[in-house]
């Protein structure tokens, strides 16, 4: 690609480029350090995840069957998992009879290696992309590039990411991190065929997107997309989409490879109706999809006449394994838990250091590398920092629309990334702390005595304290500490006056009054 | 009716303003009220770090301290805190049975049923909105993610605020959203919970009132933190402290220090406080 001198310039984002689209850049909290220093990126995604969270919110709530949907969404999802290998088995049976090839991938590098086999075979060096996650966690652009096939993003802003050289940042809108005058600068910087004197205007951009793929849609002999859901029972696969670039690639080439994870499968038909209700509410907000594509194997003479479906488990089986943890393949990739999340909003999704940023990024990344299992995720790991970026406050559990237990599974997985199978411990901080706290909560007599330290503290000091030094510090350079108590709450009940059987009245007039705290007199005990 | 106050381990050692002002409701609406002393915690804080094996001996205690209730030695259990019931009722069953102890799984769960937030307790099992408390402030209230979410309190905390004499409720902008605690994920995660609270302070300003309440201390202790720090002004008080306001007996702040002298006189004057404290 030639080099624009005098043009605008766009840093990537992240500045590094990541060997590994699942685990990139150092732990949550030192990557969250870097973004929010970020105001613009912090304002740009208040706006996008605030506009996005009211829409849902809106046709969600005219839908009177909406929470019956939701439920039947997650026990469609429980059935599948419950008989994943038997339905794969019968999808890829149905796919085969329709005149499809089912391919078996145990993780990226076979996926990566099946899909650019194919590619070759049809004697390629281009490829057109429909928006996918999958193929963005087995870094399929990449490996197709080192082996000199040019991959082509189709999805807009799927296309601004590849041409800033940046990675998705979150799972619908992966360049939310972007604003428009960057956009402009990256299309007039990277794209090659920018209009002279490209504006910032939505249209503009879009037009000049549009002209760029054109070309590409009609020259095009192989597409790679990923799927929404694949039915076992016919064979039919389905992407969801908004542009109808999708559409393009899924039926202008010769060759359609689509790569799928596992757990995408649904067992019959009619499960679609309840999905393709989920699917857009939740992660647009509109009450149908614009661009709706299924397919069924190979229709001679109308849209590809090759047909690959290349089923991807890349860690899936494992996580399968886990009963809290499985839940993360309910996802549907709607996105609805990351606009709600307030720790996504104020980070940003690079911050997770996975194409899977958000809530449900914390519980599915660290499973699919393989959390907890036996030599897999270290504790000291970056993506073992994850199930801990969320402070559990339920917003996405209320938005999902398949209803995952995101803060359970958090909590489970926080379990697993500190105590690693066939992994001894080492004493951390955290762990002989949280030790010491333990071992005196499990006595209401100990307790008593430890809860003491605090009026103790009190009495010892000689003004209220606002700051602590490290590690108190993390509490404190942004909050001051609280006025600590003249009397634990089991000593003040033990040796007020007694309230008498008459009860509330009595302990009023006695002088326990004064709701602020201790009684009235309470200062003047030594 | 009897009813054993769990304290939590927070309100019992830091705030014990929280549960003080319960048992006063309480007693104030002709209840008997009972402290068991082998409690300690619920367990929640463990869980929520990714120790569940050092949490299993602390809920083992929490059960052993508090099922008498199911024996009808109480009628209900209390705690000033949706987010120690929410972990009652959500989280220590689970913990038990992964550890393979089903029957303190079992236990853990009766009685679970039997445990309240205050608010619950107040509206759904004594029947009451107007505890007959007096606050004559402008208050506004931060509903807590865990009693929002995790226990689905409602307007429950509201109605109760509503029926308080005196008490003008200002709405919260944004309030369904976190302030940011989650424990220890404001230590280990400190600074994304810095920039959370601060939006929540921004809001709590942003109504004008002197007073933010809540149903938990917790959350509570991060936004009156972040609060205090920004020099705010604005005062935070637990609903049940509200709620145990009397005309007889209005609510005071803990004065800061120790001694009288220092103390005595300050009242609400919460700046000078800080002049001095901060010089």
């Amino acid at each position: 690609m030639s080099v624009h001198l005098g043009m605008p310039t766009v840093r990537p984002l992240p500045a590094a480029d990541p060997a590994d689209p699942l685990r990139w850049g150092p732990t949550f909290p030192d990557a969250a350090h870097e973004t929010l220093q970020d105001g613009q990126l912090r304002a740009n995604l208040r706006r996008a995840t605030h506009t996005i969270r009211d829409k849902r919110l809106a046709v969600t709530a005219e839908l009177s069957d909406w929470e019956d949907l939701r439920a039947a969404g997650s026990g469609v999802k429980q059935q599948v998992m419950a008989t994943l290998p038997d339905l794969l088995e019968q999808l890829e049976a149905s796919v085969t009879a329709r005149g499809g090839v089912v391919h078996w991938a145990r993780d990226a590098a076979e996926a990566n290696r099946i899909v650019t086999d194919l590619v070759r075979a049809a004697d390629a060096h281009e490829v057109v992309k429909v928006k996918s996650m999958a193929t963005q966690e087995i870094g399929l652009n990449e490996h197709l590039a080192a082996a000199g096939i040019e991959a082509t993003e189709t999805d807009l802003a799927e296309l601004i990411v590849q041409l800033a050289g940046d990675m998705p940042s979150h799972i619908l809108v992966p360049a939310i991190h972007r604003n428009r005058d960057q956009i402009r600068d990256i299309f007039t910087g990277s794209m090659g065929d920018a209009p002279a004197g490209l504006t910032s205007e939505p249209a503009d951009l879009a037009a000049a997107a549009r002209a760029h793929l054109r070309a590409r849609f009609l020259r095009a002999d192989v597409a790679i997309s990923g799927a929404n859901l694949a039915v076992a029972d016919t064979g039919t696969v389905a992407v969801v989409e908004s542009e109808g670039n999708g559409r393009m690639c899924l039926t202008l080439p010769r060759v359609l490879i689509t790569v799928m994870g596992i757990e995408k499968v649904l067992p019959t038909f009619t499960d679609l109706e309840v999905f393709m209700q989920l699917l857009p509410r939740s992660s647009t907000g509109e009450r149908m999809n614009p661009y709706t594509t299924f397919w069924t194997g190979v229709t001679p003479g109308d849209g590809p006449q090759e047909f690959h479906l290349v089923l991807l488990d890349n860690g899936r089986t494992r996580a399968l394994a886990d009963e809290i943890g499985r839940t993360a393949l309910h996802c549907i990739r709607c996105s609805a838990c990351l606009n709600v999340c307030p720790v996504y909003e104020r980070t940003g999704g690079h911050a997770y250091g996975s194409v899977y940023p958000g809530p449900i990024g914390a519980i599915l990344t660290p499973q699919l590398l393989g959390v907890g299992a036996e030599g897999g995720l270290d504790p000291h790991d970056p993506a073992a920092t994850l199930p801990f970026a969320s402070s559990l406050c339920g917003a996405c559990y209320d938005a999902c629309p398949v209803k995952i237990d995101i803060p359970t599974a958090l909590v489970h997985l926080r379990d697993q990334a500190q105590h690693p199978q066939g992994r001894r411990a080492r004493p951390t901080g955290w762990s002989v702390g949280l030790g010491l706290a333990a071992l005196s909560m499990r006595s209401g007599t100990v307790f008593r005595w430890a809860g003491r330290a605090v009026p103790l503290a009190r009495r010892l000091l000689p003004r209220r304290v606002r700051r602590l030094p490290f590690p108190g510090s993390l509490w404190t350079s942004s909050r001051d500490l609280p006025v600590l108590p003249r009397q634990t709450f089991r000593d003040w009940f033990e040796q007020r006056p007694e309230p008498g059987a008459a009860g509330g009245q009595v302990a009023d007039r006695q002088g326990t009054g004064g709701t602020g705290g201790t009684r009235a007199d309470g200062e003047e005990q030594p | 009716m009897r009813i054993a106050i769990f304290a939590t381990c927070l309100s019992d050692a830091l705030f014990p303003q929280a549960a003080q002002a319960t048992v006063r409701v309480l007693e104030r609406l002709g209840h008997e009220v009972d402290v068991p002393a082998g409690q300690a915690c619920c367990g929640q804080m463990h869980v929520n770090s990714g120790y569940q094996g050092q949490a299993l001996p602390v809920i083992r205690n929490h059960v052993r301290a508090f099922e008498p209730v199911l024996d009808g030695e109480w009628d209900a259990v209390v705690a000033p805190s949706g987010s120690c019931v929410a972990a009652t009722r959500h989280q220590q069953g689970m913990v038990c049975r992964r550890a393979g102890d089903e029957r303190l799984a079992r236990r853990a769960e009766q009685l679970a049923g039997r445990t309240y937030e205050l608010s619950e307790l107040l509206v759904d099992v004594l029947g009451v909105t107007d505890v007959g408390a007096w606050f004559p402030h402008r208050v506004t209230y931060h509903p807590t993610c865990h009693s929002l979410r995790m226990l689905r309190v409602g307007d429950r905390p509201t109605r109760l605020l509503r029926a308080v004499a005196g008490l003008e409720l200002v709405d919260l902008p944004e309030a369904d959203q976190c302030c940011g605690f989650g424990g220890t994920f404001s230590l280990k995660n400190s600074e994304t919970s810095a920039a959370m609270v601060a939006d929540k302070c921004a809001n709590v300003v942003s109504t004008g009132a002197p007073y933010l309440t809540a149903g938990d201390w917790s959350c509570l202790m991060n936004i009156s933190g972040a609060l205090d720090r920004g020099g705010s002004g604005v005062r935070s008080l637990h609903l049940a402290e509200i709620l145990a306001a009397t005309r007889e007996h209005p609510w005071r702040p803990e004065p800061e220090v120790a001694h009288v002298g220092r103390a005595a006189g300050r009242g609400a004057g919460r700046s000078a406080g800080r002049a001095e404290v901060g010089a």
